[in-house]
């Protein structure tokens, strides 16, 4: 079928495979359209969520989405998330994952064809190329076309606004990790973290090579997601398909007009595969080169609009489907594939991770109490008897604000406590701490209980003082002079 | 080698070896593949040339650019010294007695106090010093010399029963069974009056005699001990060299005198100062009271121009 490709040709040795460049041509249609808007909305929210703005107060920082490194703080509109919360992150990423099977087995690679960062930039970049060299046809003569000086501006242009769009979306990135503004201004006063400039020179480098000139080869070569696909995919997911058993034998009107019943549907334009990004032939079969953007069914749903036919010859149709349709004729609505089993056990798998997620960010508290009792030495007889450890007690305040919290001795009958900013005199069963905004308080407490005490467990009650102030407790272990 | 055929459905050449009916196709590799491969071959050219790279009999390439890795130690090691240099000039330039006014710098020192107490003094006091038998612990609120900021680390500077000295902490308790000051029966009878100002034992007339007149001049009539003199109280549940009945007996009949070097030759002011910051912080420190204990035998006239000097002192 294909022996006579021109592109694939072998040594002796094995061999290397130069890149046939992709001109994909200009189309207007449903999915195009659609293609517009997921675009639109990714890059906007891509580029712009960083600059929106979300008061919290005095002690934290105002940005709407920052990933505060320095300070271990992730900020997302009014949720706060610390390094300890870090399963909130976790449960998200592992949601997306679910969320990429769920949408695989449910409608194919839409992700491949419609939200994919590498599709999302190629189509700028493609749209780009089109702005400055025109449509297919101009591309592949000037591509041809010996180096004029009209040629070179040409060019020059090209790469200038890739080079523009990849500074751009380098210099997105490194918004999510700082106060956007002030960073913008560090940056190009030249005051900015060396991390800053290196973030952008390679994410800069990374978008202008894989946007501008790898491509499609990303998604054939470099993407393992396309393998994990296959394994995904079954009878039942969407894919775009030729309806061969419609289309062939392929002939012009002519041809179909002079031999009636001879033809199929298929006028064998070749629009199909001049519009297709990745520079596949759909009528080829299903392919990895196929990212599943629908842009051929644009494509030969006008032809077939002109040429009087019905639409569809290319279509969005499950194996399944593809079998009943080829024996019986029937074309069975696609939206029937959505809702079965596996799409709907990763459905409710995906929401109950989701669901758990909501549960815990609404049950979680602000409050914590930790205390880790000095091993060494364990104990400490004072001159009158008594005996005293030591403890490190942190308290974390979760909460944009400072707030004072009673530190209660609960258990361990006679003993006191003090810290290490005020004399041992003033030891008393609570403490009242004040613990600065949005941060953990390192205490030390020292415990001192009356001769004889035996080691026994006790408990460290926090109380944020505030009306109807959230609690911590936490089960330490007093060590009396009994033994070691 | 083996049986090379073009696959059908795909047009492509097999590279014709076959498991179990599975071929492979001899599918070309795209050419920017052996373009990153070329750069990659560069990258490594340029690193052998630029770091420290073959290994040969007597040491490595050394590199254009003399990194090493020792190199690298040395400078984050001069940096942080440079970074800690105005602390610990700040501590040196700070009278221990005003170090808590300054929380920050109270904090800075009793981190460096701790770190240096790892290095200098765990040998005899103990990992945390905790201390032993012989070595004081220093995280109770026993002091034999005082517990407030300023005595520790003049404790520090002059050492205890160090040679050499003038300054130095000095007490020396008679053997005084081994020389014959006291005999055996009476060593007994003050050990048992001893243990009683504790509460460990009955106690008795003959032994609170032999107390009154040996020992009460320095550790005080109930052995509440004087600090002035270095001599520590024997009613409280600490004891240096163990609070057992023939422990003590032991100390009465021939005491035990434990050597502390004085680090003022050994050790910077800032570092003794921050040695001092941190014993203190270990639970048992107590206040600094004002200076009235430490003012010279002769007090100076107080004249206006005088105030003024001494208040800049």
């Amino acid at each position: 079928m294909a022996n006579n490709d021109p592109v694939i040709h072998h040594s002796p040795l094995g061999d290397y495979q130069a890149r046939r460049t992709v001109h994909p041509r200009r189309i207007d249609g449903p999915f195009r359209r659609l293609k517009w808007l997921i675009m639109g909305v990714t890059l906007a929210i891509y580029y712009l969520t960083p600059w929106i703005r979300w008061d919290r107060g005095p002690y934290a920082p105002d940005q709407a989405v920052l990933i505060d490194l320095a300070h271990r703080r992730f900020y997302m509109f009014d949720i706060e998330i610390w390094p300890h919360e870090f399963y909130f992150v976790a449960g998200l990423l592992i949601m997306a994952g679910i969320g990429l099977f769920l949408v695989t087995s449910a409608v194919g690679r839409a992700w491949c064809g419609y939200a994919c960062p590498q599709t999302v930039w190629t189509d700028l970049f493609q749209h780009v190329d089109r702005f400055v060299d025109g449509d297919r046809n101009a591309r592949m003569k000037l591509d041809a076309a010996p180096f004029t000086w009209g040629k070179v501006v040409r060019r020059a242009i090209k790469w200038t606004i890739y080079l523009a769009i990849a500074f751009w979306t380098g210099g997105a990135w490194i918004m999510y990790f700082a106060d956007a503004p002030t960073l913008t201004r560090d940056f190009w006063a030249g005051d900015a973290a060396p991390v800053a400039y290196i973030s952008v020179a390679v994410l800069t480098a990374t978008t202008f090579t894989l946007g501008g000139f790898m491509r499609e080869q990303v998604c054939i070569y470099m993407c393992p997601w396309p393998r994990i696909q296959s394994a995904l995919m079954d009878e039942h997911s969407l894919l775009v398909t030729y309806k061969d058993w419609r289309g062939e034998k392929r002939g012009s009107l002519k041809k179909a007009e002079k031999n009636p019943g001879e033809y199929g549907d298929c006028v064998d334009c070749g629009m199909c595969t001049a519009v297709c990004p990745t520079g596949w032939d759909i009528r080829k079969g299903p392919d990895i080169s196929c990212i599943t953007c629908g842009l051929c069914i644009d494509a030969c749903d006008r032809v077939m609009g002109e040429v009087g036919r019905p639409r569809g010859l290319i279509d969005y149709v499950t194996l399944d489907d593809a079998e009943v349709e080829a024996k019986t004729g029937v074309v069975r609505p696609a939206w029937r594939n959505l809702l079965r089993p596996r799409t709907i056990a990763y459905f409710l798998i995906w929401g109950s991770i989701g669901a758990g997620l909501l549960f815990l960010l609404g049950t979680r508290t602000h409050t914590q109490i930790t205390a880790a009792p000095d091993r060494n030495p364990a104990f400490t007889v004072m001159r009158d008897g008594s005996v005293r450890n030591n403890y490190t007690v942190k308290l974390r305040n979760m909460e944009s604000r400072p707030r004072d919290m009673l530190v209660k001795l609960e258990g361990l009958p006679g003993g006191r406590m003090w810290t290490d900013a005020m004399p041992a005199e003033a030891a008393a069963r609570e403490l009242l701490l004040r613990v600065p905004a949005d941060q953990t308080q390192t205490v030390r407490v020292y415990i001192v209980a009356p001769r004889a005490t035996a080691s026994q467990p006790f408990e460290l009650e926090a109380i944020a003082t505030e009306p109807g102030g959230e609690r911590a407790e936490v089960e330490t272990q007093f060590q009396g002079a009994g033994g070691s | 080698m083996g049986n090379k055929r073009v696959d059908e459905p795909t047009g492509v050449e097999t590279v014709g070896h076959e498991w179990d009916g599975i071929e492979e196709l001899n599918n070309p590799l795209p050419r920017w593949w052996l373009w990153t491969l070329y750069a990659t071959v560069i990258w490594s050219l340029v690193y052998v040339i630029l770091y420290p790279a073959w290994p040969l009999l007597e040491k490595g390439t050394e590199g254009v650019l003399g990194w090493t890795s020792r190199g690298q130690l040395a400078d984050e090691m001069s940096a942080e010294e440079a970074r800690r240099a105005p602390i610990l000039q700040a501590i040196a330039a700070t009278p221990i007695a005003d170090l808590p006014a300054n929380a920050e710098l109270m904090q800075e020192a009793v981190a460096g106090g701790a770190a240096a107490f790892r290095v200098h003094c765990v040998q005899c006091h103990g990992a945390n010093a905790a201390g032993s038998e012989g070595y004081p612990n220093l995280t109770d609120d026993e002091w034999i010399w005082g517990g407030d900021l300023p005595t520790i680390e003049a404790t520090i500077v002059h050492g205890i029963r160090h040679p050499g000295d003038s300054a130095t902490r000095m007490s020396l308790m008679p053997a005084f069974g081994q020389m014959g000051i006291l005999t055996p029966a009476q060593v007994s009878q003050v050990t048992d009056h001893v243990l009683s100002l504790s509460g460990q034992s009955a106690g008795n007339a003959a032994g609170a005699a032999v107390y009154a007149a040996n020992c009460a001049v320095c550790h005080g009539p109930a052995g509440g001990g004087l600090r002035q003199f270095g001599a520590p109280s024997l009613n409280d549940a600490v004891w240096l060299y163990g609070g057992s009945r023939a422990a003590v007996a032991q100390q009465v009949n021939s005491a035990r005198h434990g050597v502390m070097p004085a680090w003022e030759d050994k050790l910077d002011p800032a570092t003794i100062r921050m040695l001092a910051a941190y014993v203190h912080s270990l639970g048992g420190g107590e206040a600094f009271a004002a200076p009235v204990a430490a003012t010279p035998t002769t007090a100076p006239e107080v004249t206006p121009e005088s105030e003024g000097t001494n208040g800049q002192q």
